[in-house]
């Protein structure tokens, strides 16, 4: 019995299962039913991150009863593991299966460049609320019809960022950024608002997304810079600041806003008191909207709201404006794209509105991280407190769109590092 | 229930001819699933004709795969390279890329034997994913690489049942080409060599650059999985290459039985249903995939293929004992 | 790159290493008495963390976390051994499948258990901070590490060297056929060997959560570096992990200081290297 070559009815069952198991489609489409599929890592390293965004959308539906405008929501979440090829499997079977109107989600800019293509080729509308990728919304936005971002998108807080840090004083930095697109993106936009008002950046250092022991690479820190920027993601955010103080470095610290997020403020100790970091939202943000927004949350969930929440609460608001314009009924991809693009927004973070690539134009705050007393809490915390706001930035800077965009995508080599040594 | 060999191949025949038939009336996950479970059964089948027919049994067979798919997305994205006719061009370099991988690792790994051949193809493995996720100037590191879009030359790959037959197709001939082989003089002494390495020596065989050749055709029809892998998905990460599906494609291998090649894909069928599918019905299916690991070991030694032949044995028990097995 | 340089990332280096010696000793004494492949190793090490944490939660006390968690991740190998393993005889393929899926079980008990979150140990105030040593900054914890590894493996070699046990477990090392002539209970020995290997990767878990997370995936993500520390050290030599943690704690941290763009591959590729040229390691017997 050595060549068995041939099949068996173990054959025929298996594939029969197969086709069984997973033929048996939702084909009852209520004209109603708004079908959402929501993409987020649910297991691995960006658990954490991803019930955060699943949360916050979860808890506008809950605030609205389930329903937009007279549309049932059905909100189907998928975990993507973080990983760029299971969000896209996910999301085929998302689309191809449960027949969702639209994707919402994705985490990493990573996993929103790969989305993006599955929103083009199945012509489903995806709105990243989370992945900043900037060619999502820059020169790769007439490749994703599709595709509207309700987040931010990842150089967008750090020009104006780059300027303040020229404006105090700093004259030489270090870079030390996750090694993948976000990372080049945050970096690269940092370093670029920072070298055209005069500073320099000396040193930029890679270590790979998901490293834990940063070993290796504090050490390389150069001795004689002012400052150090930092752009970390998941995990690595905490054990970074605990390691560079361990490691006995006292320089100023600013940060990409994932550094900080209030997603891992809370687990993290005073080494990261007077850390800066630039975002669009901050838990800290004093306005009667947010407090309210933050209060609420924590009752829900026990933790202070995320820039992850938010985003996801507030695209939840989004799309429940558009509904509430088309009476409760789905319009089709194109329109809905269309309707939600024109429309302005005062969401938790502040003004929300367009921009022609389907941005948001928004406010970036900078952040100072204190221990302090907040909207009534008794506990002394980390907070993210606001210490200047640039109102309505867009994704292009003062730099114009048309210039803007003639510059190729920041990468690991753009903008060179013209002061490295 | 038992066929013979030519009632075999009938049977195979009907069920890719079923296959290419349902095709248009199954739902479009479906036929993205089958597709799926198609190209990794590729990768099986060629995993199949080390372990089940030379006894090698290799921990890095994703290798292969990701040499191809890394290929083709490279060639793709940087030199807009086979995203026309020349995707046939593609299909042959992966092919020559796998084999080409195949043929440096097996100087390494060919003289080693049982568990030092598991971990020599695992650290060769583990060589591979360790450029794909650093390289990043080649391979996009963690973030992979991202293709356009599926190849089009008359017909369009980009629709889900097109590229299903196309893949049917390759697999097909997989099929064929590898089941000539077994049933070629060569693919006879592999046989041999698996049962009495020692023997097939003194007879005058060379039987290190048999299990090399085997070693390089299994890398080649692995480059072709690659290949087509990596516009199933249109995206390649270092995902393709982990430890992960290296370990899977051996156990597609022994879940459907070594040794049958079509059982490979069986076993290919069954990881694709557990990991993509019932992964997103029910929390818990890790359980499941683990359980399916740990049974097949205890209770399936000749993995589903070997079930009618246990069946019959049982059987034939049950006639009499006195009644002698004709084998 | 100054000599400032070089010590700190050659102490990081060893200290990394000596986190992966407590993992793969386990690993290669397992391989050594019993020729198996143990795929669930980075399980084990994961759960150790894992009830680390729920001993520090119930107990507030790490120190007890230590040897608890290690305890029962020793029982879950010994159960592992006794009840499955046994069963399939020498059969490497057969093992590895099984192990991994021991592994895939385990990862989805502790999700279920755990939860998907990233975790943290939080080690004691004693051993946070840094020391201070002309100028250069030794964090404690690092410290720790290479203490534990020392004491771990002192403690082995003097059981293998000095014990009678060791001596049986060396016998069998060597030829289990006549380890059993001379009267040996070989299967007695592999019992204890893999329930000692589940030991020290669950104490490595739990040393390793403080520095590394606790979260899922882990265990995947740190099998294939003990992997080659075995592989590097010579497949059943308790010497060779030394030395091969040694190896691979430096290669893998110089390698990514100064060739980042191919760091995973100065770790793998010397590996091969080694394989190429003595397949059974550096003080691997044949």
């Amino acid at each position: 019995m050595l060549h068995k070559l041939g099949g068996s009815c173990s054959w025929m069952v298996v594939m029969g299962c197969l086709a069984l198991g997973v033929s048996v489609s939702r084909t009852s489409a209520a004209a109603e039913e708004l079908r959402i599929g929501f993409v987020a890592p649910m297991t691995g390293g960006f658990a954490q991150v991803g019930k955060d965004m699943s949360n916050g959308f979860q808890m506008y539906l809950d605030e609205v009863g389930g329903s937009f405008a007279g549309a049932k929501v059905k909100f189907i979440v998928e975990d993507s593991e973080a990983k760029p090829p299971v969000a896209v499997r996910k999301a085929e079977k998302l689309v191809l299966q449960d027949k969702v109107h639209m994707l919402v989600g994705g985490l990493l800019a990573s996993t929103g460049y790969a989305l993006a293509p599955v929103s083009t080729r199945q012509k489903t509308v995806y709105i990243a609320s989370v992945p900043s990728a900037d060619d999502l919304t820059q020169r790769q936005s007439a490749d994703y019809p599709y595709v509207i971002r309700t987040g931010w998108s990842s150089s967008q807080p750090s020009h104006p960022f780059g300027e303040w840090a020229c404006q105090q004083g700093y004259k030489r930095i270090v870079t030390i950024g996750a090694d993948f697109a976000f990372g080049y993106e945050v970096v690269g936009g940092f370093q670029r608002a920072f070298e055209s008002c005069g500073g320099k950046v000396i040193q930029k250092i890679w270590p790979p997304l998901g490293t834990q022991d940063f070993g290796p690479y504090i050490p390389t820190l150069k001795k004689d810079a002012d400052a150090i920027f930092t752009l970390m993601a998941g995990p690595m955010s905490l054990q970074f600041p605990k390691q560079l103080a361990d490691a006995g470095i006292k320089k100023p610290v600013l940060g990409g806003g994932t550094s900080y997020d209030e997603f891992v403020l809370p687990s993290m100790g005073d080494e990261v008191h007077g850390h800066v970091s630039a975002l669009q939202y901050s838990a800290a943000l004093d306005t009667p909207k947010n407090a309210a927004f933050v209060k609420k949350y924590r009752e829900k969930y026990g933790k202070v709201p995320s820039y992850y929440s938010e985003s996801n609460y507030t695209t939840a608001q989004m799309i429940h404006e558009v509904f509430k314009k088309t009476g409760g009924k789905w319009p089709g991809a194109q329109k809905f794209i269309e309707t939600l693009s024109k429309m302005k927004f005062d969401a938790v973070r502040g003004p929300v509105h367009f921009d022609d690539m389907r941005n948001p134009v928004q406010n970036v705050y900078i952040k100072k991280i204190e221990r302090k007393k907040m909207f009534g809490y008794p506990n002394d915390e980390l907070w993210n407190t606001v210490t200047k706001t640039y109102p309505n930035v867009s994704q292009f800077w003062n730099y114009g769109k048309t210039e803007f965009l003639k510059q190729p995508v920041y990468s690991r080599d753009y903008p060179p590092c013209k002061f490295c040594e | 229930m038992f066929l013979t060999d030519r009632g075999k191949l009938w049977t195979v025949f009907v069920i890719v001819l079923a296959l290419a038939i349902l095709a248009p009336f199954a739902s479009a996950y479906v036929i993205l699933l089958v597709t799926q479970a198609l190209i990794l059964a590729i990768l099986a089948m060629s995993l199949d004709i080390l372990l089940g027919f030379t006894g090698l049994p290799s921990l890095g067979q994703a290798a292969y795969l990701g040499m191809g798919a890394y290929l083709t997305a490279i060639l793709a994205t940087r030199y807009d390279f086979g995203l026309g006719w020349s995707f046939w061009v593609v299909i042959v370099l992966g092919i020559l890329i796998g084999a080409a991988t195949a043929a440096l690792f097996g100087l390494f790994a060919i003289r080693a034997a049982g568990v030092s051949f598991l971990m020599i193809t695992l650290a060769l493995g583990m060589c591979v994913w360790g450029l794909a996720y650093r390289w990043n100037s080649m391979t996009g590191g963690d973030n992979g690489i991202n293709i356009p879009a599926r190849p089009k030359f008359g017909i369009q790959l980009a629709d889900g049942v097109t590229y299903y037959y196309l893949v049917l197709f390759f697999f097909v001939m997989s099929l064929a080409m590898l089941y000539v082989l077994i049933k070629s003089p060569f693919g006879r002494s592999l046989v041999g060599i698996r049962e009495r390495e020692l023997r097939m020596r003194i007879l005058g065989y060379n039987t290190w650059l048999h299990k090399y050749i085997a070693f390089v055709i299994a890398g080649g029809f692995g480059g072709l999985a690659g290949v087509l892998w990596a516009h199933l998905n249109g995206i390649v990460s270092p995902q393709v290459v982990v430890l992960a599906t290296s370990v899977d494609a051996l156990l597609m291998v022994v879940l459907g039985g070594p040794g049958t090649l079509v059982g490979g894909a069986i076993g290919a069928a069954v990881v694709v249903f557990l990991r993509d599918y019932l992964s997103t019905v029910v929390p818990w299916w890790q359980y499941v995939l683990g359980g399916v690991y740990v049974l097949t070991i205890l209770y399936l030694p000749g993995g589903l293929m070997g079930i009618p032949a246990r069946i019959r044995r049982w059987r034939e028990e049950q006639a009499g004992p006195g009644q002698e097995k004709k084998r | 790159m100054n000599t400032q340089f070089w010590l700190i990332q050659a102490f990081n280096g060893i200290s990394y290493g000596a986190l992966l010696f407590l993992l793969a000793s386990g690993l290669t004494l397992i391989f050594g008495v019993m020729r198996i492949v143990n795929l669930s190793h980075g399980a084990y090490f994961l759960l150790g963390g894992y009830v680390a944490l729920s001993v520090i939660a119930a107990t507030g006390s790490w120190l007890l976390a230590l040897p608890v968690a290690a305890a029962v991740v020793a029982v879950i190998g010994l159960l592992m051994e006794r009840i499955f393993l046994r069963r399939v005889g020498f059969d490497p393929l057969r093992q590895v499948l099984l192990t991994v899926g021991f592994a895939f079980l385990f990862q989805q008990a502790a999700l279920d258990i755990w939860g998907g979150d990233n975790l943290d140990i939080t080690p004691p105030d004693m051993l946070r901070g840094s020391t201070v040593l002309g100028g250069l900054h030794f964090p404690m914890y690092r410290i720790f590490m290479i203490a534990t590894a020392i004491v771990v493996g002192t403690i082995l070699w003097l059981m293998m060297e000095k014990t009678r046990a060791g001596a049986m477990i060396r016998a069998a090392v060597d030829d289990s056929e006549m380890a059993r002539g001379v009267g040996i209970d070989t299967s007695r020995v592999s019992m204890f060997i893999f329930a000692l290997g589940a030991f020290l990767a669950g104490l490595g878990g739990v040393v390793g959560g403080a520095f590394l997370g606790v979260y899922p995936g882990l265990d995947f993500e740190i099998l294939p570096i003990a992997f080659a520390v075995v592989i590097i050290g010579g497949m059943g030599s308790l010497t060779g992990a030394a030395v091969g943690s040694l190896i691979v704690g430096l290669a893998d941290n110089f390698g990514k200081a100064l060739f980042p763009e191919i760091s995973y591959f100065t770790l793998y590729a010397p590996m091969v290297l080694i394989l190429a040229l003595k397949p059974t390691g550096l003080f691997g017997r044949e």
